[in-house]
């Protein structure tokens, strides 16, 4: 017996829409509108880590406040620093490293970690992106706490025009131009999306990049100024300049950073780390985009 | 409309950890997909050239042995898998009970869960708290739904899932093996909710073995074998064929009236 229902079967589309970028978009889109979902699931997450102990999230705060002030201590007086300008520096820039830092860490097992999500609910592989970035976007709000600690603190010395030891600047000290950091801080959070999307689908497939993301990024910390400034890279130059500020500019992170914290410290800020983070915004998403197109389908396969 | 077209459809897995050569030319007997090997990486064919079309007021039996595509075949009605070769179009509203374990977290509660779950199926915040009361009482689960998952016997945890995507008018709803874990009197029950739901809306594809649940759910039935549709036709005609027994036999009557056949298999074998 014939099954009735083949009847009305239409004909085969000529080439299945699998691998275009309408269906790339189209995942983009789709998890975008389900932002109930990784909403309520990215506090879930948070929820969930502490969901026996007493004080709760508080410990997020805690963590980052020890942390923050141990090294600003400890390297304002290595690097002979005025602790009340350099404390608020340390500060900011760990800040916004635990974020880039949970991006990229997390962001490479996305897929991986969300194996069991993948194979039994069908949803855009984006909502685990989504949910991991915002997650960390809980985070870093629960840390701005300390870095509103600090200013209080501080305010007295931030507000000057202050001088950083080595640098050839003046910072001007925190002025309107404190709002900068909400564009900056929008920027590096539609990084955070490609930068999860394209390691989380290249670690899925390879599944030596997350190790080796792991150990490499150690490395990137201590590269980075965060614990130190620019200025000092020129210490030893009389403040002229040299190829020794090199190791910042080739570091993109440098960039990334350097347009939140500036703001956030009234530092005197030069335009073409906008550009740099533009660059790389664009380009980034192309690839990220590019790597959905192919490999969008192939995620539940790899994983 | 609510449809389900696969065209010619292929799923292969690649296995990335199986280095051994010797698998080039293995191709397992009875159990799994055939192992082929390709290119460096060796695949396993799960599903191959399946075509299949439902429509509106389909209810699917799938029946097969372990390892013959059954779960893999749901997945890709389900758009988790998109076939490696063929194509495949998915229009409606999907809910798929899988894995009983997977989407629901154990340590939050019940109704926690229900919400997560919503969500995840496309329905919005509000029109899931509007809903918590009818699962609660579908499930009746009471004053459980409050306590972390993780307290749930499977039984229970069926209950959740059924009441959720019962309960959100799904228009494909997809059901593996895991929900023959309830007792029969909510199965009683499960079974006039999903027959009213699939009357009202939809397509239902559900993979069991056993006779009586398939009877109650299903008009006609997938044979998969080694990841191929190896019948395709009426529920009787395809589980006598499989099972070499007709699954009317032993029914007594009140049910075979009430699902509207006759005991003996007649000629042409079904509806």
């Amino acid at each position: 017996m014939q099954h009735t229902s083949t009847v009305d079967r239409p004909a085969a589309p000529l080439a299945p829409d699998s691998r275009t970028f309408a269906r790339a978009f189209g995942d983009v889109r789709d998890a975008w509108r389900q932002r109930e979902l990784w909403g309520h699931l990215g506090w879930q997450d948070i929820k969930q880590r502490y969901r026996r102990s007493v004080i709760g999230p508080l410990w997020i705060t805690i963590s980052m406040g020890t942390t923050a002030l141990a090294l600003g201590l400890l390297y304002s007086q290595l690097l002979g620093q005025e602790l009340s300008t350099f404390l608020p520096y340390v500060t900011v820039g760990f800040i916004v490293w635990n974020l880039i830092l949970g991006v990229v860490t997390e962001g490479t097992e996305v897929f991986i970690a969300n194996e069991g999500l993948i194979k039994h609910l069908p949803a855009p592989v984006t909502v685990h992106v989504l949910r991991m970035v915002w997650r960390q976007v809980l985070f870093f709000a629960h840390n701005l706490a300390v870095y509103v600690v600090v200013l209080i603190v501080f305010f007295p010395a931030l507000t000057e025009p202050y001088k950083m030891e080595g640098d050839t600047v003046t910072h001007p000290g925190i002025t309107w131009t404190v709002v900068l950091a909400l564009p900056a801080f929008v920027l590096l959070v539609v990084n955070a999306v490609w930068v999860a999307l394209l390691f989380g689908i290249i670690s899925t497939r390879f599944r030596d990049i997350p190790p080796v993301i792991h150990s490499f990024i150690q490395l990137v910390f201590f590269m980075t100024p965060i614990v130190w400034h620019v200025g000092v890279l020129n210490k030893f130059t009389d403040g002229e300049a040299s190829w020794k500020i090199l190791i910042a500019e080739f570091n993109p992170i440098f960039h990334f950073l350097e347009i939140v914290r500036a703001p956030l410290l009234g530092q005197q800020q030069d335009w073409h780390h906008w550009v740099v983070v533009g660059a790389f915004t664009v380009v980034g998403w192309s690839l990220a985009l590019l790597a959905l197109r192919n490999y969008r389908a192939r995620v539940s396969y790899w994983v | 409309m609510v449809s389900i077209d696969v065209w010619n459809a292929s799923v292969d897995f690649p296995i990335f950890d199986a280095k051994s050569r010797s698998l080039k030319k293995l191709a397992l007997g009875k159990v799994g997909g055939k192992i082929g090997s390709e290119g460096r990486v060796p695949i396993i064919e799960a599903l191959h050239d399946i075509n299949i079309s439902l429509r509106h007021g389909d209810r699917v039996g799938l029946v097969g042995h372990n390892g013959a595509g059954k779960s893999t075949l749901l997945r890709l009605l389900a758009g988790i898998y998109e076939p490696t070769r063929g194509s495949s179009r998915i229009q409606g509203k999907v809910a798929p009970i899988f894995d009983l374990g997977v989407g629901m977290d154990p340590e939050i509660s019940g109704f926690e869960n229900i919400m997560i779950r919503g969500l995840f199926l496309g329905m919005s915040r509000k029109e899931m708290e509007k809903r918590v009361d009818d699962i609660a009482e579908f499930t009746e689960l009471g004053d459980y739904l409050s306590m972390p998952l993780r307290t749930y016997s499977t039984g229970m945890r069926v209950r959740l899932a059924l009441g959720v995507v019962t309960s959100i008018d799904p228009e494909i709803l997809l059901l593996d093996e895991g929900i023959g874990a309830v007792d029969a009197a909510f199965l009683e029950k499960a079974r006039d909710r999903l027959n009213d739901l699939v009357a009202r809306s939809g397509i239902l594809v559900f993979a069991n073995h056993s006779d009586d649940m398939l009877v109650e759910l299903c008009n006609t039935a997938i044979w998969m074998d080694e990841g191929q549709v190896k019948m395709h036709g009426s529920l009787r005609e395809v589980v006598t064929a499989y099972k070499g027994r007709d699954p009317y036999e032993h029914l007594s009557p009140d049910t075979l009236a009430r699902i509207g056949q006759s005991p003996v298999l007649s000629g042409n074998g079904g509806e």
